[in-house]
């Protein structure tokens, strides 16, 4: 009984799923927000408030804060003199320091932090497949072995070892 | 008191020390089969019963320490800066682990209960118990001289003794505060022991995988304690901090979150070894990992490495850690390169496609997430020491790199559980993902319908778009689960005659680790529906006198005055304010500022207002100093109470994945044995 397995065609379901996946990304990454009010909601959820607290601007309400306030008008002075997303970014970082970002820049050793984990996932997507396809590889040239060592002739035998392989094979337990 | 508790610290010491000691020589005289003049058995019995004199010590310490805050002892340095007299009765108890000496203390307690149930169990296996405590002596043996050298409890003041203490932390003066420091490091500490366990069993070359039950054991209750414990966190941040959220990145938050991560691929993997006898390496080393994710994560909060709201317990121990952590790594090394020929294993997979390969991809994206946390939160001093910038790397650089590793993982949880062990067919995936793939679909047709739509006002939203991303694939998890719950009872109902509910939960109960697992899934799927309403959150700020009102949702909030009120503890203002839905008073919120006596430190108390929908969370922020008009802040929260929902399931899948299951009734005859024939017999005619 030879069932054909999904394993056959891993290539063209793994190449159309990293497609999607990209197509995806890339159209997350692309777009961001324009009018006045979501400006400044995103860059306040691009900035640190600077009092110590560890709190995104946009979020920052502790009780007494002593920039959140200042820095607000800031942002929302230099949103409507018609300065660009990256202008007021880096107005912010001359004011108060790279820490002020909420995010590392994509540029020099700050790339590193954005390009490290997907490399590491790739990386390690890469060696687990290959593994498996290793793992799996040992698995077959022994079940071969076993077979041309001792072909099954009988069939109510055949029929046994087919039955066992059905009900262990569907099995999806733990 | 304070020279009871240091002496009771210095004799759990000493006896944590012998217990190493002792532990470790009568360990090695067992392997060796070297003849001397005492028997190895009995000193290692003596190692035990001085772990188990240790962990009445240390208890001894921790109720000298409460015994000085019960009584307002600040005469200790420790009790002066952690408590005052007005201090409401439970948080007396939180004064316990509050500040940097209490909470390791705390930790020594919590390792010499897990030490203590382990050496009173140690009959399951008694060389394989003897190794696990005698490592987590040593563990114990590092923690006792951090609190008996430099991070003592029992410090006294120099000087004149003040009246009263400067109190708690007004962060800390929260109910949950009671709970979730000490159910995380329940959690942290608990590790330590699936930790001894791997180590001891790979030191004495344990056949078989007997160990890795009983770890399974440990560590799925450890697990537990984490989980809670990270999840009370989440819900303090959110009822205490004011800010609308519940995760903030924080290197705190991420520190109890990595140990978690490598714990949760653990008790995946260990399926592998227990079924296929893979992977034997891997887990030893994933135990491994998490053992010191933990050390590192009290290292983060202790050593001030990073900076975090969680402040309030930073000190200069951080060399104690590293050095230990680097101890524990150079064991762990060494042991697992002099023992690995005894973990080596064949490897074999029949299929790409199937369960085993499932749980590899599984640990991939685990560990993966791991890493990008870790990276996440050492960045900073990366940068800053390699080229000289100290740079903050906060929600938006997880958002957009932990996000999407996250919905993966999600899509293996529900693919995982549909793939049969060892090799999948056309015909089963056919089966088993049809339903799963339409309910995908419907729910993105259905949240298109309903507004959710990344492309909603002309202009991509990443938040939207992976919330529908996440509703979909969560709707699709919890269908391909509810029908592997339905299968399975239809077959059960078949075969016994009982109803489908009935037949579904006598399925649970004959396998409750399997379908006990599927629970947690699904408790796991609540919570990300939860998380993913996060992109749907609306506030609004606005100075509100009496009479003014603000409208958010469907919601209209109507101020009718302020009022204030004075304890001994604290003096509180708090806002009324009436809230109307479709023209009608529905309820009442009073949201609150506190300004605590002692510590003259100001804190909100936020007013939240759950239904399953979403949280109306209102705060009041305080006054304006220019106009001298209240401020107050209210966020819509879509769909919070969910995540608190998915604990109680998760909570509920795990205990039941603790029980053992229901053996299949089996009707048993008892036969009289036949009589043996004798000469006697034979002749008379019978047998």
């Amino acid at each position: 009984m030879d069932t054909p397995t999904l394993h056959r065609r891993p290539a063209e379901i793994w190449i159309k799923g990293a497609q999607a996946c990209l197509l995806a990304v890339a159209v997350c990454f692309s777009l961001g927000a324009s009018d006045a009010g979501s400006r400044f909601n995103d860059l306040g959820h691009r900035m640190m408030c600077t009092c110590g607290c560890a709190q995104l601007l946009g979020e920052c309400n502790h009780v007494g804060c002593p920039e959140s306030g200042r820095e607000r008008i800031e942002l929302s002075s230099a949103i409507a003199a018609g300065q660009t997303d990256q202008q007021i970014l880096n107005m912010f970082a001359a004011k108060y320091g790279a820490t002020v970002l909420a995010a590392p820049t994509t540029h020099g050793f700050n790339l590193v932090a954005w390009i490290a984990p997907f490399a590491v996932f790739a990386a390690a997507l890469l060696g687990t497949i290959l593994l498996a396809r290793s793992w799996s590889g040992i698995a077959g040239v022994k079940a071969q072995a076993a077979i041309a060592e001792a072909p099954p002739t009988d069939p109510a035998e055949l029929e046994r070892r087919e039955r066992i392989r059905r009900e262990t094979g569907s099995d999806g337990g733990f | 008191m304070a020279a009871f508790g240091s002496f009771a610290l210095l004799i759990a010491l000493a006896l944590a020390a012998y217990n190493l000691l002792a532990g470790a020589l009568a360990l090695r005289l067992i392997a060796t089969g070297q003849p001397v003049a005492v028997s190895p058995e009995r000193l290692a019995d003596t190692a035990r019963r001085a772990g188990i004199a240790g962990f009445v010590a240390v208890t001894g310490a921790a109720f000298a320490l409460l015994w000085s805050v019960f009584t307002n002892d600040f005469s200790l340095t420790y009790i002066l800066e952690h408590s005052n007299r007005a201090l409401p009765l439970p948080y007396k108890f939180a004064a316990l682990w509050s500040g940097q000496e209490g909470s390791l203390l705390l930790w020594a307690w919590l390792l010499g209960v897990y030490g203590f149930v382990l050496r009173l169990r140690h009959k399951t296996d008694v060389k394989l118990y003897a190794y696990a405590g005698t490592i987590m002596a040593g563990i114990q043996v590092f923690f006792l001289l951090l609190l008996c050298f430099p991070a003592s409890p029992f410090a006294l003041l120099k000087g004149a003794i003040p009246d009263d203490g400067n109190g708690l932390n007004p962060l800390l003066q929260y109910p949950e505060m009671v709970i979730h420091p000490p159910m995380l490091y329940l959690g942290y500490v608990g590790f330590s022991v699936p930790f001894a366990f791997a180590l001891g069993a790979l030191i004495m070359r344990y056949p078989g995988e007997k160990w890795i039950k009983i770890t399974r054991t440990w560590t799925l209750v450890t697990w537990l304690f984490l989980t809670g414990g990270i999840f009370l966190g989440m819900h303090w941040a959110y009822a205490v901090l004011g800010w609308g959220g519940y995760w903030g990145w924080d290197p705190v938050e991420n520190a109890s979150f990595m140990p978690w991560l490598t714990g949760t691929a653990f008790l995946h993997s260990v399926m592998m070894q227990e079924r296929k006898g893979m992977m034997k390496s891997w887990n030893v080393w994933l135990i491994f990992s998490t053992f010191l994710l933990t050390l590192l994560g009290t290292l983060l909060t202790r050593a001030g490495l990073v900076s975090s709201v969680h402040a309030f317990a930073q000190s200069s121990i951080g060399t104690w850690f590293v050095t230990f952590m680097g101890i524990v790594l150079a064991v762990c090394i060494f042991a697992y390169v002099l023992n690995s020929a005894h973990l080596k294993t064949e490897h074999h997979l029949e299929s790409l496609v199937s369960r085993e390969s499932s749980f590899l991809f599984n640990n991939l994206v685990l560990l993966t997430a791991c890493f990008v946390i870790l990276w996440g939160t050492l960045f900073p001093i990366l940068s800053e020491y390699v080229v000289g910038n100290k740079v903050t790397v906060g929600a938006p650089w997880y958002n957009r790199v932990a996000v999407p590793i996250g919905l993966f993982l999600l899509f293996l949880t529900g693919v995982g559980p549909l793939l049969p062990w060892r090799a999948t067919s056309f015909k089963s995936v056919r089966r088993n993902f049809i339903l799963p793939v339409i309910a995908l679909w419907a729910t993105v047709i259905v949240c298109f319908a309903v507004g959710v739509n990344p492309w909603a006002g002309g202009q991509f939203s990443s938040g939207n778009f992976f919330a529908l991303v996440a509703f979909a694939l969560s709707v699709s998890v919890l269908t391909a689960i509810f029908s592997e719950f339905i299968r399975g009872g239809q077959v059960i109902s078949r075969q016994t005659g009982r109803n489908l509910f009935a037949a579904t939960w006598l399925l649970t109960r004959r396998n409750t680790r399997r379908y006990g697992g599927y629970i947690v899934h699904i408790g796991v799927v609540i919570v990300v529906i939860g998380l993913a309403g996060s992109a749907f959150n609306k506030n609004i700020e606005s100075e509100l006198g009496v009479h003014d009102k603000i409208a958010i949702g469907p919601y209209t909030l109507v101020c009718t005055g302020f009022t204030q009120d004075s304890n001994d503890n604290y003096d509180s203002e708090y806002a009324m304010l009436d809230v109307y839905k479709g023209g009608q008073k529905r309820f009442q919120m009073t949201p609150e500022k506190r300004v605590y006596h002692a510590s003259q430190q100001p804190q909100t108390m936020v007013a939240i207002h759950s239904v399953p929908e979403w949280d109306l969370y209102v705060v009041y922020e305080g006054s304006n100093p220019d106009t001298g008009q209240p401020i107050i802040k209210a966020f819509l929260n879509p769909l919070v109470g969910w995540i608190w929902a998915g604990l109680v399931v998760l909570v509920f899948g795990t205990l039941l994945a603790l029980v053992p299951s229901l053996t299949p009734a089996t009707a048993s005859l008892r036969i009289p044995a036949a009589r043996p024939i004798t000469p006697e017999t034979a002749l008379k005619g019978g047998h």
